[in-house]
């Protein structure tokens, strides 16, 4: 025991073992609801546009050296691979700006009840799958 | 009830509010969460105009995109974008980072290097921009 609140965990098991009492939510038994996944995934989601502003990055620094260097930052972006990073971060950007949004309605007091963060929750989801595909749409019609 | 068993009530004629001022995190605290808001603020318009951006760039040549960021308001823009978008995300990994990385030692480490790079990479973006635009 290295914490003192360690102590309100210490439980005995039937035969009289003592065991320390798991942390709830036990992540490996714990149902994952809506709430909880649209939560990792918005950390998930930041953490992942933080990687993909090391593209971005590529994208100016490349701009700014030569018209070579630059052909080559557009020929990766325009390769399967940059296509489908820049698919994943077209996502995660409405992913984290629409929830960004549903957190900023938190802050103000807004949309603490059930049936109302379950509602949104969906909406968040929706919002980004429908904003990722339009702006698809758009980017391969001008391509 | 007893006299002895009653619970010890103390009124205290004070806020909760006026107890934490001042002392340590109650005096500027929130300076970070608030930062993390404003920043949001301002990256919803600014990531939406990237979004339109990119797309006005899509398989754009070299001079394409000399001509595009060339002209102020871009420029502005991007500069804006670029201010924003790392400093909302070195406030948010270090959220990440304290909440997954434990121990004293490892925590300062990763925290150190982790902004240390976010703050390389907005000024490379910010000298490459400005390179491009003026």
């Amino acid at each position: 025991m290295k914490d003192v609140r360690d102590a309100l965990m210490v439980a005995r098991t039937s035969d009289g073992r003592l065991v320390r009492r798991p942390l709830s939510p036990h992540l490996q038994v714990y149902r994952p609801q809506l709430t909880s996944v649209i939560s990792i995934f918005h950390r998930f989601t930041g953490v992942g546009l933080g990687f993909g502003t090391l593209l971005l990055t590529w994208w100016l620094v490349a701009a700014a050296t030569s018209p070579e260097a630059f052909a080559t930052v557009q020929g990766f972006i325009g390769s399967p691979i940059g296509l489908l990073l820049l698919f994943g971060w077209t996502f995660a950007l409405f992913y984290h700006l629409c929830n960004g949004v549903r957190h900023m309605a938190w802050d103000l007091g807004y949309g603490f009840e059930k049936t109302e963060y379950h509602r949104t929750g969906w909406t968040v989801v929706g919002a980004a799958c429908v904003l990722t595909v339009l702006v698809w749409i758009i980017g391969l019609v001008i391509w | 009830m007893s006299e002895a068993n009653r619970p010890v009530q103390v009124d205290i004629m004070r806020s909760q509010l006026g107890r934490a001022r001042g002392l340590g995190a109650a005096k500027s605290g929130a300076a970070q969460w608030w930062a993390q808001r404003v920043t949001a603020i301002a990256l919803i318009p600014l990531s939406l105009w990237f979004v339109c951006a990119a797309l006005r760039l899509v398989g754009a040549s070299h001079a394409e995109m000399l001509a595009w960021i060339g002209a102020p308001i871009p420029v502005v823009l991007f500069i804006a974008l670029v201010l924003a978008n790392f400093y909302h995300l070195a406030l948010g990994l270090q959220v990440v980072i304290e909440d997954y990385v434990h121990g004293e030692s490892a925590r300062l480490a990763t925290l150190l290097v982790t902004k240390g790079v976010v703050f390389l990479l907005a000024l490379t973006c910010l000298i490459s921009i400005l390179k491009l635009g003026l």
